[in-house]
């Protein structure tokens, strides 16, 4: 085994496809949360595999789209202040604000510059200690430990110019925000792989408790995916939904009790602002006051202008579920990857940008 | 400091006269070069064709190669992609202030070694030094001159429906080489950069057939995005097969980790062949006997269905459109 080919076995997948449509009676309606699971379901043809009994929406798990445009120009704000240089994620740099975006900044002469880990912040820092280096903490569970880690790090090291502003976000609030909202009927929900590794498979019971939705986590394999699709399948149709997981290389039960203890010690929790969604209670990540001298919230004030939202864009209900990305008037005339409009058209991760990359020669909307 | 490029080296006085007469001229002579006049003459007769390319790679020593290699290399395909029998290069070199000069001969020895390989002579040549931190170490632009054989047509227009696509071996060598190297992304591998003369190959692909339509080499944007160039230019659809397509473990597990797409990863030894089908199990045998196509293969076929479009049939069976390749390629976040 080298775990490079042996998850896209081509028989393997035919064969749980064809499982799949065998089992599948009823209509079905699934949600993949992760936005890594859009783009893999999309660039592997999953949706043409299974049957169409089985309608699969893309959800809220794409950290770059899932910003607040008023988080977004407070960063972009952040970057113009002298002697700041801004570190952060590679997708971040497009994501159009109100006004402007980091890549925009950047070539206005701000000090942005792209990292692949907080480490390479950090690195930054130490090389630079005449600046401020302010990392930009998106993500969920998945990149929230290592953000909490880059603190800890800096006060050991006594790296005292670097800050991190947090806008990381917490998975299982905002499902149950969404299933609260009840805008999007949800029969079952792929549940994101990379996050239950840290977090495991508890956090997610209160959902086929409480809505009766079907969850189970799932790798990013194409075969990955149609197992854990196979699964949801098994529980709707038998009409006992509970949580499962699919993903047993990757996700124990109990999770990475030693991550979520360094997101403990340097976060607390609160409400957090999401594009599309709103203020939801108990699902960002807030620095904890023994910690502010690394909180560039606390650390830099600056004064924004009033956030607008680019017309026309639904980004906002792409990241409900509540429409596909084909279903937006700008999808793929006057938002494209080379021009994006929306956060969903920019990242890697973004439901739009999947929909566009991964267009089906039947369906060549939008080119 | 004698080991440093200095501004004087660019002068045009003394030290730019030393810097050509002993780190340029023993390593790449011929008649035309030693000279040393204005202008280069030669002698040719017949359809010429002639290409420009500027080299900026970072870093500029990488594994299986360098910015000398690369600029020899690349040029000699662009020539041998339209079918030319690549002759002469011109070779100006940008240099930064303090750079070293033993980086620097390392760089032209290279040269040397990729134009032999080629059997190219670099017959005109410029040196310039800019001031610290107004060019990164080293630029090199080259231009060249190469010649097409009577009955020779090869153009990015000219696929047609029914012709086979072939491609000469993996894909993704050269970028996914060039980023392990990369500051911040740094992880070690032993892969190796592709970069390599492909001109003799194609001579001996124009030996068995002539009724090679198209050629290119998939550079930056990698094979998709050469591929739809080739399919916008000719107005046809071009239908490919995941499963066909060579790819290194090494750079699929390098594109697995980062997040990225072998297909959209540059290559600088690899190229693309749209041919009469007729001819495509010819052409493919002798690619496979060459060194630099031996893991040849037939991807695909241009069709009339989608025109201008790439589609590509999956791993799983299903079929998705190829795009070109759209801003920067960078790994994914989480």
């Amino acid at each position: 085994m080298k775990f490079v080919d042996e998850y896209q076995d081509s028989k393997l997948a035919r064969g749980l496809a064809r499982r799949i449509a065998q089992r599948s009676t009823k209509t079905v309606r699934l949600m993949e949360f992760c936005g890594g699971h859009t783009h893999a379901i999309l660039r592997y043809g999953i949706r043409q595999l299974v049957p169409q009994t089985v309608e699969m929406r893309s959800g809220p798990g794409c950290p770059v789209c899932v910003t607040a445009t008023v988080d977004l120009d407070r960063a972009i704000a952040l970057a113009h202040l002298p002697d700041v240089i801004i570190t952060t994620f590679g997708d971040m740099i497009r994501v159009p604000g109100s006004y402007s975006s980091l890549q925009q900044a950047k070539a206005e002469g701000a000090d942005v510059r792209i990292v692949y880990s907080t480490i390479d912040a950090l690195d930054i820092a130490k090389a630079n200690p005449g600046k401020s280096i302010i990392f930009i903490g998106i993500g969920f569970e998945t990149t929230a430990p290592t953000v909490a880690a880059s603190i800890l790090r800096a006060r050991q090291e006594k790296i005292e110019n670097f800050y991190v502003l947090s806008l990381n976000r917490l998975t299982p609030p905002v499902m149950k925000a969404l299933l609260d909202s009840g805008e999007v009927k949800l029969d079952g929900i792929v549940c994101p792989g990379h996050v239950s590794v840290i977090i495991g498979s508890h956090p997610y019971e209160f959902i086929p408790r409480d809505y009766g939705v079907a969850c189970v986590i799932s790798g990013f394999e194409p075969l990955d995916i149609l197992l854990c699709i196979n699964k949801l399948v098994e529980q709707i149709e038998k009409g006992e939904p509970k949580v499962e997981i699919a993903y047993s290389r990757g996700v124990r039960p109990e999770g990475n009790r030693a991550a979520r203890q360094l997101m403990k010690e340097v976060f607390e929790i609160g409400a957090a602002n999401w594009r599309g969604i709103g203020i939801v209670p108990q699902s960002g990540l807030k620095i904890r006051g023994k910690y502010q001298q690394f909180d560039a919230d606390k650390a830099f004030s600056v004064s924004l202008k009033p956030p607008k939202e680019p017309k026309g864009c639904r980004c906002g209900d792409v990241i409900r579920g509540a429409v596909v990305p084909v279903e937006c008037p700008l999808f793929g005339q006057v938002c494209t990857p080379e021009r994006p409009v929306g956060p969903c058209m920019v990242s890697s991760e973004g439901a739009c940008a999947a929909y566009y990359q991964y267009r089906t020669p039947e369906n060549l909307q939008g080119s | 400091m004698d080991d440093s490029i200095l501004l004087a080296h660019g002068s045009g006085g003394k030290l730019s006269h030393e810097l050509v007469e002993k780190t340029f001229l023993p390593f790449l002579t011929n008649p035309a070069l030693n000279k040393l006049d204005d202008s280069a003459i030669f002698e040719a007769s017949g359809r010429l064709a002639f290409t420009t390319d500027g080299y900026v790679v970072n870093p500029i020593f990488f594994p299986g190669g360098d910015i000398g290699k690369l600029a020899v290399c690349g040029t000699v395909n662009d020539l041998a992609m339209n079918g030319a029998k690549p002759l002469y290069l011109s070779l100006s070199a940008i240099i930064e202030e303090g750079f070293l000069l033993s980086d620097l001969e390392r760089v032209v020895q290279s040269i040397k070694k990729a134009a032999a390989e080629a059997g190219v002579s670099i017959i005109a040549g410029d040196t310039k030094v800019v001031n610290r931190g107004q060019a990164d170490k080293l630029f090199i632009t080259t231009a060249g001159v190469g010649i097409i054989s009577p009955g020779v047509d090869i153009s990015g227009a000219n696929a047609r429906a029914g012709d086979k696509v072939l491609l000469s071996g993996t894909i993704g060598d050269h970028g996914i080489a060039i980023m392990s190297q990369r500051e911040g992304l740094k992880f070690s591998m032993t892969l190796k950069s592709d970069c390599a003369p492909l001109n003799k190959l194609v001579s001996q692909m124009l030996d068995v057939s002539s009724r090679i339509h198209c050629m290119r080499d998939p550079t930056r944007g990698g094979l998709a995005t050469t591929l739809n160039e080739l399919a916008r230019q000719s107005r046809v659809g071009i239908m490919v097969e995941e499963a066909k397509i060579p790819v290194k473990e090494e750079v699929k597990a390098a594109c697995e980790l980062l997040g990225l797409d072998p297909i959209y990863v540059a290559n600088e030894g690899k190229l693309v062949a749209i041919v009469s089908p007729g001819d495509a199990s010819k052409i493919l045998a002798r690619m496979r006997r060459n060194r630099y196509g031996k893991d040849a293969a037939i991807i695909g076929e241009v069709t009339r269905e989608h025109p201008g479009k790439v589609a590509m049939k999956t791993r799983l069976g299903p079929s998705r459109i190829v795009d070109m390749l759209s801003g920067e390629l960078l790994p994914r976040i989480c």
